[in-house]
């Protein structure tokens, strides 16, 4: 869907550009800039204001990123139970360091902060989708779902 | 001592969280019923007697709270749930609101009704979108059943900014800008949401509410530690046997919560720390585990119970690295909007890193001292004064730790 | 009321005050660095935190209202290591290159550095080593130096409501930048300079000039010529250790002659010259049915504005040239022809009260002269600079007259620096034009002062004119949706993009707060009254220059020489 119907869902929605910015996302899997500028339009908000609360929030992008976003938690009981080594098994696994996108488009890789299911650690997510007590091993599992 | 009691997971596994029917069969929205029969006065009186304090870490008596914004005059008033659940370790909201998401919006009825609000807000933090799904569904069942009356609950999603569980940083992210702090006072029960009177409450709060109002404040005021009482929901995490959640009065100590509940330490090792409330909370020795988990009791040990997050570290743990990890979570999620926190936290994390890598001094230790001190009191919102603690915590209990990485 | 203690001094404040106002009515002074007297609280400097009775936690004494019988303590032990600990804080994240920087010798930040006596910052230093925005002629960015107190942002998006600046990313690596992260010339700033005042420190500033100046006046070929601007004498003085309107003209003009100027002229006469063309071009439009209300145009910010912001009310705007302008194509024509110098071998320099004005002048369509009409634009701070450089002692310097031709002024001319200025020395001009009548006082009252918004209706022998004044970008924005939605009852509106006028532009010394402003203010009119001449038509030179040369207002030279048009700034953030 275009950008600007996006957008225009959300016009009425008092504060609604955080919303609309996640519609967006969903979409396109980041911000891009025309689609920040039109959401301040609507907003009524300097587009400064607007790429301000872009930049701000860890889930959006405002530059291109892989379709599937998968996000490694980092927080302590996380650290504590290997996260380490899963970040080593997925950049290995997918050709890429933390914080890149793998050239064919298909798979960006983040740090996240603690993703609440702290019961089975360390976590990932996958487009937001959680996978439980990860390990190097089952990285390449996970990973084979989204190929 | 030492059993679970549920008051706000009262439901849980007992209901299909999807079913407004099930929860209805078990009593549900009679509180609200029979809060809505009471003079307002009388119903905010009954919280405060209840003694409930605000669940999400501030620890705030929550009918004072309420009876700031029922006295202020405004058009409009505001409800709005933090369910910005953040606090790494932590994920009791997420149990409520998957598994009992009506006791959340009976909670928020009843002081919307107590305060004269009509709208409410669920701020869902935005690693929960599943949650976010559960909650419309929840809405919108009890639209279609009316019980919500005249009060409209929407569900917004935060978008990855641990501030946000700031109760200003939350409304200014639902105002739709910068999840940025505000400087208080003015307190949200004055100005908060577009500047109206709104009460900010945290999912576990909210979940008590019904439960007081149909078993009156004098019940809730006896369970648990008298100054902070009721139950406190505790998730476990890090070395521990039983790595998952209980619900508990105020008055059970750590100790009986890791080796009672928790099973105690795996594979027979010992114990060495516990980090309790979230990442933003001290870490607690040994000769400390007999303290009740109760608010005050925690603050006069300068650790705080904040969520109810319990990281539990055996002897093996390296407290200098783990608190690297958590000064880098604070650099991280610093917003940046006051100097002590945008430069303190940076500082703190190039401090501990150096250490962790083995090029620290005992300078540097006294150095990360006197900036978590200052940091503690001097930065705008919770996020900066509670940064330090993990790290002046470590200095002050695990110097051991610190010193083997000067050799 | 509500009494406080402070620092063991009783005193009672009215109700709402906040610890920095109810301690500055006790004589202590709470150091600050994020607040700003003319702008909300923002309390995220943090240096001002105070000791609150009671409290665990410091206060922002900025941010924090007092409460009967709040005991305060502005310098305890606790308060100063957390305040010495902030700066440590933001000056190991701050270049330390204060001897080159341009705000050496004029920054909050040093300032509460040698207050706060900061000698070894046990933080390593760590300066983020971003590149410098220099996209403008105007104004600069230099983002390692910026110490996120966002006063600029305050300014620009608040008083100006242009907002160019924002803030990106967060925690330690958030910054100050222009929308979508990108330079300052694709933002739609204005280069009106505001951020300027508002910054502390020397993270925003003008372009500076001054070494092309220094050439110009080294090369043995050229003749360089410059006019000042009205509001430029009135704040001079506050640069080189004088009280605001003291300069005396004649001694200004002297130490011009000093640093080498061949010629001084005065951007006054043009100002006398843009009444009569403007004057003429309003009562043109009055009876031909030309577009209303019109806009003046003299302040370049405001044109900038308007084209970025009402691209579809250009046509509102006046045709004529700013007087800076004017005088720039006629120093090239008609000066250099009745001086008798090649006009080839011409330096114009000009110097202004505004940032903006480096801008106008390197605009490409300004140079109907043949040649760019304006060569070089120095703010009054980079005169105040070389003024200090020159070394010369104001107090003995033996006054000297302007330059001739163009260096007659009258009272209308000087009063183009201040808010409502143009406007009546613009009625001054009209009414007699209109009524063929002397007037009888020629003190237009309701156009003056420092009020936002300021409005009235003229009776010019039985033709109602209702005219409107605003200041700041922010009162223009309401009087330019008023417009554009039709709804506007003027005819004639003046617009400066500055507060207060040209005497509170981007290129004045460094002003924090209104007060200065509406002191200098005060400094114009005052010069105003003690002139003999305060009609611009009543210009001797003008009157010959019209005479020998334009012939008449709005005639085929003026509209060659004196007149412009504007284009839309296509700004893509917009």
């Amino acid at each position: 869907m275009d950008y600007k119907n996006i957008i225009a869902k959300f016009a009425d929605v008092p504060g609604g550009m955080i919303e609309a910015f996640h519609a967006i996302q969903d979409e396109f899997s980041y911000l891009p800039e025309e689609a920040i500028i039109e959401a301040a339009k609507v907003f009524g908000v300097p587009a400064a204001d607007a790429y301000g609360v872009a930049t701000f929030y860890s889930y959006f992008s405002v530059k291109s990123r892989g379709k599937n976003i998968i996000r490694i938690c980092e927080s302590a009981p996380c650290h504590i139970a290997g996260a380490d080594e899963v970040v080593a098994a997925l950049e290995r696994e997918l050709g890429i360091t933390m914080g890149n996108s793998t050239a064919d488009g298909r798979f960006a890789l983040e740090f996240a902060q603690c993703v609440g299911q702290c019961q089975a650690t360390p976590v990932i997510t996958v487009n937001s989708k959680p996978y439980f007590d990860v390990t190097p091993a089952k990285v390449v599992e996970i990973i084979a779902e989204y190929k | 001592m030492a059993e679970e009691m549920r008051i706000v997971l009262r439901n849980y596994g007992k209901i299909d969280p999807l079913k407004i029917d099930d929860y209805i069969s078990l009593g549900g929205y009679n509180a609200l019923k029979k809060a809505c029969a009471t003079d307002k006065t009388a119903l905010i009186d009954d919280i405060k007697k209840s003694n409930l304090r605000g669940r999400g870490g501030a620890g705030f008596n929550c009918g004072m709270k309420w009876s700031f914004a029922a006295m202020a005059q405004a058009d409009q008033k505001y409800v709005v749930c933090n369910a910005d659940e953040g606090e790494p370790g932590t994920y009791k909201d997420r149990l409520i609101m998957e598994n009992d998401p009506q006791t959340l919006l009976e909670g928020m009825a009843i002081c919307a009704y107590a305060i004269g609000a009509t709208k409410g807000y669920i701020y869902c933090r935005g690693e929960y979108p599943q949650v976010v799904k559960i909650l419309n569904t929840a809405i919108a069942q009890a639209k279609e059943k009316g019980v919500l009356g005249d009060f409209d609950i929407e569900v917004r999603m935060g978008a990855g900014a641990y501030v946000c569980g700031e109760e200003t940083a939350l409304i200014e992210s639902l105002e739709g800008n910068r999840g940025e702090p505000r400087y208080k006072p003015p307190y949200p029960p004055a100005q908060g949401l577009w500047q109206k009177p709104t009460i900010v409450n945290n999912v576990e709060t909210f979940a008590a509410i019904p439960v007081i109002v149909e078993k009156g404040g004098e019940w809730f005021a006896s369970i648990g530690a008298p100054s902070y009482p009721g139950t406190k929901v505790l998730t476990l995490t890090g070395d521990i046997n039983n790595r998952t959640f209980f619900e508990v009065p105020t008055n059970t100590t750590i100790r009986e919560v890791i080796y009672k509940l928790g099973g105690g330490i795996p594979s027979g090792k010992k114990f060495k720390a516990v980090q309790i409330g979230g990442t933003s909370g001290a870490f607690i020795p040994e000769s400390q585990l007999d303290t009740p988990i109760a608010f005050d009791a925690m603050t006069a040990i300068d650790a705080a119970l904040g969520s109810g997050a319990v990281f539990v570290l055996d002897e093996t743990r390296d407290l200098v690295d783990v608190t690297t990890q958590i000064a880098k979570f604070f650099e991280h999620e610093s917003c940046g909007k006051c100097a002590p926190c945008r430069e303190g936290t940076m500082r703190m994390f190039d401090l501990m890193e150096k250490i962790n890598d083995g090029e620290g001094s005992a300078q540097d230790v006294a150095l990360l001292n006197k900036l978590g001190r200052v940091m503690s009191y001097s930065c705008l919102c919770g996020l900066g004064q509670a940064a330090p603690a993990p790290v002046l915590s470590t200095i002050k209990h695990f110097p051991a730790d610190y010193n083997a990485k000067f050799a | 009321m509500v009494n406080v203690t402070i620092d063991g001094i009783k005193v009672s404040v009215p109700n709402g005050s906040t610890i920095l106002q109810a301690a500055k009515e006790v004589g202590i002074k709470v150091p600050t660095l994020c607040y700003h007297p003319d702008q909300a609280v923002k309390a995220n400097c943090r240096v001002c935190v105070c000791e609150v009775e009671g409290n665990r936690l410091l206060q922002a004494a900025c941010s924090q209202p007092v409460f009967e019988g709040m005991v305060v303590k502005t310098k305890t032990p606790k308060v100063i290591e957390a305040r010495k600990t902030i700066l440590e804080l933001i000056l190991s994240h701050h270049p330390q290159d204060c001897l080159n920087c341009i705000r050496n010798g004029n920054c909050e930040l040093q300032d509460l550095s040698a207050e706060y006596i900061i000698r070894d910052n046990p933080f390593e230093l760590k300066v983020r080593g971003l590149e410098k925005d220099l996209s403008t002629p105007a104004i600069f960015r230099d983002p390692d130096k910026c110490v996120l107190c966002r006063r600029c942002i305050d300014a620009c998006t608040v008083i100006q409501s242009v907002s160019a600046l924002g803030v990106e990313k967060r925690g330690c690596e958030s910054m100050v930048v222009p929308t979508m992260g990108g330079n300052l010339i694709d933002s739609p700033c204005v280069m009106c300079g505001q951020c300027v005042h508002a910054c502390p420190v020397g993270a925003i500033g003008e372009i500076e000039d001054i070494d092309k100046l220094m050439a110009a006046i080294a090369d043995p070929d050229t003749i360089v010529v410059t006019q000042i601007a009205p509001a430029v004498r009135l704040a001079l003085g506050e640069e080189i250790g004088m009280a605001t309107g003291d300069l005396p003209m004649e001694v200004f003009v002297a130490g011009l002659r000093h640093l080498g100027f061949d010629y001084v002229l005065h951007t006054n006469f043009t100002a006398d010259l843009t009444i009569l063309e403007e004057g003429n071009e309003l009562l043109q439009r009055l009876t031909t049915g030309g577009t209303l209300p019109m806009f003046t145009s003299c302040s370049p910010g405001w044109i900038n504005f308007c084209e970025t912001y009402y691209p579809d009310l250009l046509d509102n705007l006046s045709t004529c040239k700013s007087p800076q302008q004017m005088f720039g194509s006629l120093v090239k024509t008609y000066w250099a022809d009745k001086m008798n110098i090649e006009p080839q071998k011409v330096v114009s320099v000009s110097i202004m009260p505004c940032t903006a004005k480096k801008f106008e002048a390197a605009r490409p369509e300004m140079n109907s002269s043949g040649y760019q009409d304006v060569d070089i634009v120095l703010t009054t701070r980079e005169i105040g600079k070389l003024f200090r450089m020159s070394g010369l002692d104001f107090s003995r310097l033996e006054p000297s007259p302007f330059d001739s031709w163009m260096g007659a002024y009258t009272g209308a001319a000087v009063i183009f620096g201040a808010t409502g200025g143009v406007m009546e020395a613009a009625l001054r001009t009209v009414y007699e034009v209109v009524t063929k009548k002397e007037l009888t006082d020629v003190n237009f009252t309701f156009a003056r002062g420092f009020e936002g918004i300021k409005e009235a209706e003229i009776d010019l022998d039985g033709t109602k004119v209702k005219v409107a004044i605003a200041h700041t970008l922010s009162n223009a924005r309401k009087l330019m949706d008023q417009v554009r939605a039709g709804e506007s009852p003027y005819h004639f509106i003046e617009i400066m993009a500055c507060p207060g006028g040209c005497i509170g532009g981007g290129g004045q010394p460094i002003t924090k707060a209104n007060v200065k402003r509406i002191e200098r203010i005060g400094a114009i009119y005052d010069e105003d009254a003690s002139l003999p001449l305060r009609k611009s038509h009543d210009n001797p030179e003008v009157k010959v220059l019209y005479d020998e040369f334009l012939h008449e207002p709005l005639g085929h030279k003026s509209h060659e020489l004196l007149h412009t048009h504007y284009h839309a700034k296509n700004k893509k953030c917009l």
